[in-house]
């Protein structure tokens, strides 16, 4: 584990050294190490944001000033994020069970429009791509780009594709696509550069709830191919 | 109980002091580009920090109320007027029922924060009042203003007649002038007015520091950059020497914030604002301190900005320092409207 600032009032925790690896155990010690520094709620610390393999510390340095005058706020907040994790085990917490969310996919022409080029990339015919996409398993590696955006691990390699030489100027709210070796799902109409293969009926993000997005950093995705006729049937 | 926008101007939001606390789901802090300028403003006229105000970009701005305001504001050397009276920034002054305020485009400096007594009361969502503006939720219905929209204001005590009278005094001593009353108090010059015909940001080393070569470590010390047109409340995009790297790995997404500097592959650095996005995956060269993001907000294309190295222990006694301040600061004003 190493701690680097970033600016004045942020740290860096690198939790995990080599992410690609072993994406699981990354995702579970970075999940791990988010809860225990939850858990321990850090005096001035105003904000956690886990990505890939690290967790971003966030921190009001005239708070720390306040709890501890004598030291640099930086080296205080790294002191005491050390003692949180010094005991944490390399590969994560066993006893903590990621969620597992089921996302209700329709991979219908319609909705994907780019299948049949992740099909010639990727030598294989339509419905494979489909069927792998939809039975294997994934994790949130984390969420961003734009706000609810999750970027999922676990990809079957024989499915990665490049991201688009030009990007969309609009790409739908709940597409499902493709980028390099990652996919996702975009939570609301915006710009986007991934390959379409597929549209979920499930709204990702909700500024009216809260959090306001379904999917968060560590989280189990699967998923679920459903029909057109699901698709139009669907409420939440 | 209303603001009647009667020109909302080049780019005018309701911010306060930033959405904090979701991250996790991505989303952006937003808020005052210039937070402490927005506080600074908040106080003059009585108002907690959190009460969101306006950010005007570049003026061209006109309201009109309908009940009787303090107003005050901070930022760009812009030129601001109740009626035909000039508001001095850093200066609280009162707007009667009826009255206009006009902000017009500054000589120097892009944008200014407007503090109003009693806030702007658009709804909370997620803790903030603040827009959105690529998320497209928050503040005034997700967006910027737009000419003919009315804004709530918050309720709160009549300002003070005695504090705020409505009108000037004649010479006299006796008779009510006709120009609105502006305060003979202010806030320091420097926290007033922020826009530098010289631009300095001052920086610590970012995470990625050690990825550039000597070359590039050397040019962001002192080489002047150029801010560029395609610059927003995301970031400011700069042009200026090459910054190349030791390696040209792909790095993994991780936090960003305001301040951010990062060198994305054509080599044009971009420093992060508040409306940046939540994690990047480009290397970060350089993190500009968070006393001189105010001076970083008043950026527009064609200004000239160079960087600074200090040490983190510098950078965070300059915070410690200025919220001392602010904090004596807040004392002497509250002592003044008492």
């Amino acid at each position: 584990m190493r701690i680097e600032p970033l600016g004045d009032s942020a740290l860096i925790v690198r939790v995990v050294d080599d992410f690609a690896a072993d994406p699981e155990a990354s995702l579970n010690a970075v999940l791990a190490a988010l809860r225990s520094l939850e858990a321990a709620a850090i005096p001035g610390v105003t904000e956690l944001a886990p990505a890939y393999s690290t967790v971003g510390v966030f921190f009001d340095v005239a708070e720390v000033a306040r709890v501890a005058p004598e030291s640099q706020p930086s080296e205080w907040i790294g002191a005491k994020i050390e003692d949180v994790l010094k005991d944490q085990p390399v590969e994560g917490d066993e006893s903590i069970e990621p969620r597992l969310i089921e996302i209700p996919v329709c991979y219908d022409r319609e909705f994907a429009c780019d299948l049949d080029d992740v099909a010639r990339v990727t030598g294989l015919h339509a419905a494979e791509v489909i069927e792998r996409h939809s039975s294997a398993g994934y994790r949130v590696a984390c969420v961003g780009f734009i706000a609810g955006f999750p970027f999922l691990s676990g990809l079957p390699s024989e499915l990665a594709t490049p991201r688009r030489a030009v990007p969309r100027k609009e790409v739908p709210a709940g597409s499902v696509g493709i980028g390099g070796g990652q996919t996702g799902v975009y939570p609301r109409t915006s710009p986007g550069g991934w390959n379409l293969i597929g549209r979920t009926p499930l709204s990702l993000f909700d500024v009216r709830q809260d959090p306001p997005a379904i999917l968060q950093a560590g989280d189990r995705v699967r998923f679920r191919k459903i029909s057109r006729q699901e698709f139009d049937a669907f409420s939440p | 109980m209303n603001l009647f926008v009667k020109s909302a101007g080049f780019l005018t939001s309701v911010q306060d002091l930033g959405r904090t606390g979701y991250r996790q789901s991505g989303i952006s802090i937003s808020g005052a580009l210039d937070s402490h300028a927005l506080r600074v403003a908040n106080a003059l006229v009585g108002n907690d920090d959190s009460a969101a105000g306006l950010e005007a970009t570049l003026g061209k701005l006109r309201l009109r109320f309908d009940d009787k305001r303090v107003v005050a504001w901070c930022g760009g050397a812009f030129s601001v007027r109740l009626g035909e009276t000039d508001l001095p920034p850093g200066h609280a002054g009162v707007v009667a029922k009826g009255e206009e305020l006009i902000m017009v485009a500054p000589e120097d400096g892009a944008r200014a924060w407007l503090a109003i007594s009693g806030g702007i009361d658009v709804p909370l969502v997620l803790g903030s009042r603040s827009t959105d503006l690529r998320g497209n939720f928050g503040g005034h219905q997700g967006r910027s203003l737009r000419n003919g929209d009315e804004l709530p204001l918050g309720t709160r005590e009549d300002p003070k007649e005695r504090r705020f009278p409505n009108r000037r005094k004649g010479g006299d001593g006796g008779l009510e002038s006709a120009a609105p009353w502006v305060s003979e108090w202010s806030a320091p010059a420097p926290w007033a007015v922020t826009a530098h015909p010289v631009c300095v940001l001052r920086f610590v080393r970012g995470p990625d520091w050690a990825r550039f070569n000597e070359e590039a470590q050397t040019a962001i010390k002192g080489t002047p950059f150029t801010v560029t047109l395609d610059s927003d409340r995301m970031g400011v995009r700069l042009d200026g020497p090459d910054l190349p790297r030791q390696d040209s790995s792909d790095l993994l997404s991780e936090a960003v914030a305001p301040g951010t500097l990062q060198v994305p592959p054509n080599g044009k650095p971009i420093l992060l604002l508040g409306d940046c996005q939540t994690i990047g995956g480009y290397p970060k060269i350089a993190h500009v301190i968070t006393v001189d993001l105010p001076i970083a907000a008043q950026l527009w294309a064609g200004d000239p900005v160079r960087f600074q190295e200090i040490s983190l222990a510098e950078a965070q006694a300059l915070v410690r320092e200025r919220e001392e301040d602010f904090a004596r600061f807040r004392v002497g004003i509250s002592l003044r409207l008492e």
